[in-house]
């Protein structure tokens, strides 16, 4: 079966149009990021779960963080969100350029959220705040706690999975900077471009809850 | 028309790689079920190995360490390689989009995806079969399998990987039945068997993250010792057990919910009558999904809960049977006054009510607190799930195989021998696993290869009979297979039942390779058996 020579190639032959194409494509997204937040979500509960049993433990452990960095990286990835946000509004008003610019500035300062973010794991990792066994940090402010281990444990799972979505995330980005400067991306078909911004928000929201539960309270 | 009749999805194209790296959901339907079938067939080996231990009291054919892999590995690729996936997987994909008239499934690359995902997840499991197994049961209960030193790692990296199949799979049938169904296919037209798999995938996106994320803290428990489920290091065991049941108590209707759909469709055809209460069947699918999030502390009655929690989770767990019956009298309303055709898909779907019916009470006993605490870990719960899961699923799926085999292959089995086959399979059941609640009820504890001489009488019975079980699925596969020789295909207009849904009437039996010639046009509902005559059409 083949479709007739007015459909665009980018439509693809199980689609009537390029309508039902978007909306299924979004729809998918949606679930998507609700498989995220469950994911999450499970991480979320064994916080709070331990939270509750060690309180003072928490409160303590916190202050090891470097709350000056987790806020930098607050605001980097904040401004990524935005500059997500610009690259699909100037595609979407015809502006190749512009959207292709805002789309590399996305990935650089996702970029510049891992340095700043493996500059703070480095430090961790000299002082011995390690997840676990290898945690060997007996510094004074901690001495009367037990088992901090247990908050670098969360907190290197729940910002190590978050990095990665980074990671993934700067690749996705790679890919869009790719399709754009193609050509192939454009006003008429950037459907890729605004699922990987949801994806990219979603990125970021999570960075938002990560940061006051282990840099504030 | 002569070379339309040649062109099927099975014919054309040709060669392997077109099947390798097809997206054609009906050859990944294909692929989804004699992976299933083969792992089933291993895990059947498996149950036939512990049944012939248990033959007799004591250690007569393996020792206890290998008896304990046996369990875990036989419950492991039973539900996470073959019942899981199997029924989305294979039948799934093959019918929902010829049931909603659509060319494909939403996202056919991220189909095939998740086919590779799924067999990447069962290297990992054959993996963990050749280097040693694993001993602690599907379970995979801390502080036990922080410690075991079998292969735990690779075991559940395997279903961690598997879950993302799982995911994508839902993730794609969700979209695919809210935006390809065909103009005027609204939601109360559609085929229950979609009303299930909506359900199914359901669950299916929002429980497999949790123990995808229980797999990875359970892997760096024994990795790095994180100390979140290890009391040595300041961590709570039980916390697992309540990750562990809020997946799995959901994904027990992943697995069953796949099979009242296909019940759904097997009883109005074969009684060519319409359903009797299509909105109940519908929306208890739907009830059933909800409340099976809510339950998951009834696996933990024993595990130290408080009173108050016992109450509660116990007072909702009965709350699951009410959805439950009103889909079993649905069913009964429906064979009520029809033309009942003893068929082999329709035996099928008879055993299964009677089977899941057992199933579902017993599952009634356990949800109350004072009976669970005696029977907890006994083999009236191995008796149970095995009613549920077995009794009702897996005979859904030999049901639904039967019923949609000449729709899929073009070919149809001996069905004499299938009819034989099926009742083969019922007394065997029967004779496998109704001993077994006498068993439990009497104390004998699950997972021992070994036991007290009160109990021999009662489990050499149950050994015997799980031989014709086995037998009887295995000749039952062979019958299917067998048809597949040459000259043997149908008449591509062949509805052998006289179904009513898109995929009987619209398309040819093996199916076109983009599912119709053009787009159907919806005459009639799934069920107008009132209203419309389909006949029956069954032509060499
Ligand atoms: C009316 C519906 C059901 C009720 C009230 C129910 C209740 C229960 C309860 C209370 C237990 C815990 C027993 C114990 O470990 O002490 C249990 C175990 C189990 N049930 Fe059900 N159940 C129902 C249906 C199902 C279905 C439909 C399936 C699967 C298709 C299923 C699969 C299982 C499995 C696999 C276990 C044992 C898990 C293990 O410990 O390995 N149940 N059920
Ligand atoms: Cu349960």
């Amino acid at each position: 079966m083949s479709h007739d020579n007015s459909s665009p190639k980018f439509l693809q032959h199980h689609f009537h149009d390029v309508e039902q194409q978007y909306e299924t494509a979004k729809l998918g997204m949606w679930a998507f990021i609700l498989t995220e937040v469950l994911t999450f979500g499970g991480l979320f509960v064994a916080y709070v779960v331990y939270r509750s049993w060690y309180p003072e433990m928490f409160v303590g452990a916190n202050l090891l963080l470097d709350v000056n960095k987790g806020l930098l990286n607050t605001i980097v990835l904040i401004t990524s969100s935005l500059t997500m946000v610009l690259a699909v509004w100037a595609i979407q008003k015809k502006n190749q350029k512009l959207s292709l610019f805002m789309l590399i500035a996305t990935f650089l300062f996702a970029f510049m959220f891992l340095g700043i973010k493996y500059l703070e794991y480095s430090h961790k990792f000299e002082v011995g705040q390690l997840p676990g066994e290898y945690y060997s940090y007996m510094g004074p402010e901690i001495a009367h706690l037990n088992n901090p281990h247990i908050f670098f444990s969360i907190y290197f799972i729940m910002t190590g999975l978050h990095g990665l979505h980074v990671a993934i995330g700067m690749g996705l980005i790679a890919w869009l900077i790719y399709a754009t400067a193609k050509g192939n991306l454009n006003s008429e078909y950037y459907t890729p471009m605004e699922m990987i911004g949801i994806f990219w928000h979603l990125v970021d929201l999570i960075w938002i809850y990560l940061f006051p539960l282990f840099y504030l309270i | 028309m002569a070379e339309n009749q040649k062109q099927n999805y099975l014919t054309h194209p040709k060669g392997i790689m077109s099947w390798l790296l097809t997206l054609d959901h009906k050859r990944i339907g294909l692929m989804y079920l004699f992976g299933g079938i083969a792992f089933f067939f291993l895990g059947g080996v498996l149950a036939l190995g512990m049944r012939l231990e248990l033959a007799a009291p004591g250690n007569d054919f393996v020792s206890n360490d290998t008896y304990n892999n046996m369990y875990t590995l036989h419950g492991a690729i039973m539900i996470f390689l073959f019942i899981i996936p199997a029924i989305p997987g294979a039948l799934g994909n093959i019918l929902l989009p010829l049931m909603l008239g659509a060319k494909d499934v939403a996202f056919p690359r991220l189909n095939l995806a998740s086919f590779y995902i799924y067999t990447v997840g069962a290297l990992f499991v054959m993996y963990t079969i050749i280097s040693g197994g694993v001993d602690t049961g599907w379970t995979f209960y801390t502080p036990y399998s922080t410690t075991s030193t079998s292969n735990v790692i690779p075991m559940t990296m395997g279903i961690f990987v598997i879950g993302f199949s799982s995911i994508l799979t839902g993730l794609n049938f969700i979209a695919t039945i809210h935006k390809m169904r065909i103009p005027g296919l609204t939601w109360y037209k559609l085929p229950l068997f979609v009303w299930a798999l909506y359900g199914t995938s359901l669950v299916q996106i929002t429980a497999t993250p949790v123990i995808a994320i229980t797999m990875v803290l359970l892997i760096l428990e024994r990795l790095l010792g994180i100390g979140i489920f290890d009391p040595a290091l300041g961590g709570d065991p039980v916390l697992y057990q309540h990750f562990f049941w809020f997946y799995s108590h959901p994904a027990v209707y992943i697995m069953i919910l796949p099979a009242f759909g296909i019940i759904s469709e097997i009883i109005p055809v074969h009684s060519r009558k319409k359903v009797w209460g299509y909105k109940f069947i519908a929306f208890s699918t739907l009830s059933i999904a909800f409340i099976g999030f809510l339950v998951w502390g009834h696996h933990m009655f024993t595990s130290g809960q408080s009173v108050f929690s016992q109450i509660v989770f116990s007072f909702i767990t009965y709350f699951v049977g009410i959805p439950t019956g009103v889909k079993i009298f649905s069913w009964m309303l429906t064979m009520y006054k029809g033309q009942v055709s003893f068929t082999p898909p329709m035996l099928y779907a008879l055993s299964f009510l009677f089977l899941f019916t057992i199933g579902g009470l017993t599952g009634i006993f356990l949800g109350a607190v004072a009976l669970d605490i005696h029977l907890h870990d006994t083999y009236f719960v191995v008796a149970h799930f095995h009613y549920v899961m077995q009794g009702g699923t897996i005979i859904a799926f030999l049901g639904g195989l039967h019923h949609w085999w000449p729709k899929s292959m073009g070919t149809m089995y001996n069905q004499t021998v299938a009819n034989i086959c099926c009742l083969g399979v019922f007394l065997g059941f029967n004779g496998t696993f109704f001993p077994q609640f006498l068993l439990g009820l009497r104390g004998m504890p699950r997972r021992y290869a070994t036991y007290d001489q009160q109990y021999a009488e009662l489990h050499n019975y149950s050994s015997f009979w799980s031989g014709i079980l086995g037998l009887s699925i295995f000749i039952s596969i062979m019958n299917l297979l067998w048809s597949l020789r040459k000259n043997n295909k149908l008449d591509p207009g062949t509805n052998p039942w006289g179904g009513m849904t898109l995929e009987w009437t619209h398309t040819t039996s093996p199916p076109h390779p983009h599912n119709f010639e053009e787009e159907p046009v919806l005459e009639h509902g799934p069920y107008d058996y009132d209203k419309v005559i389909v006949e029956p059409t069954f032509k060499k």
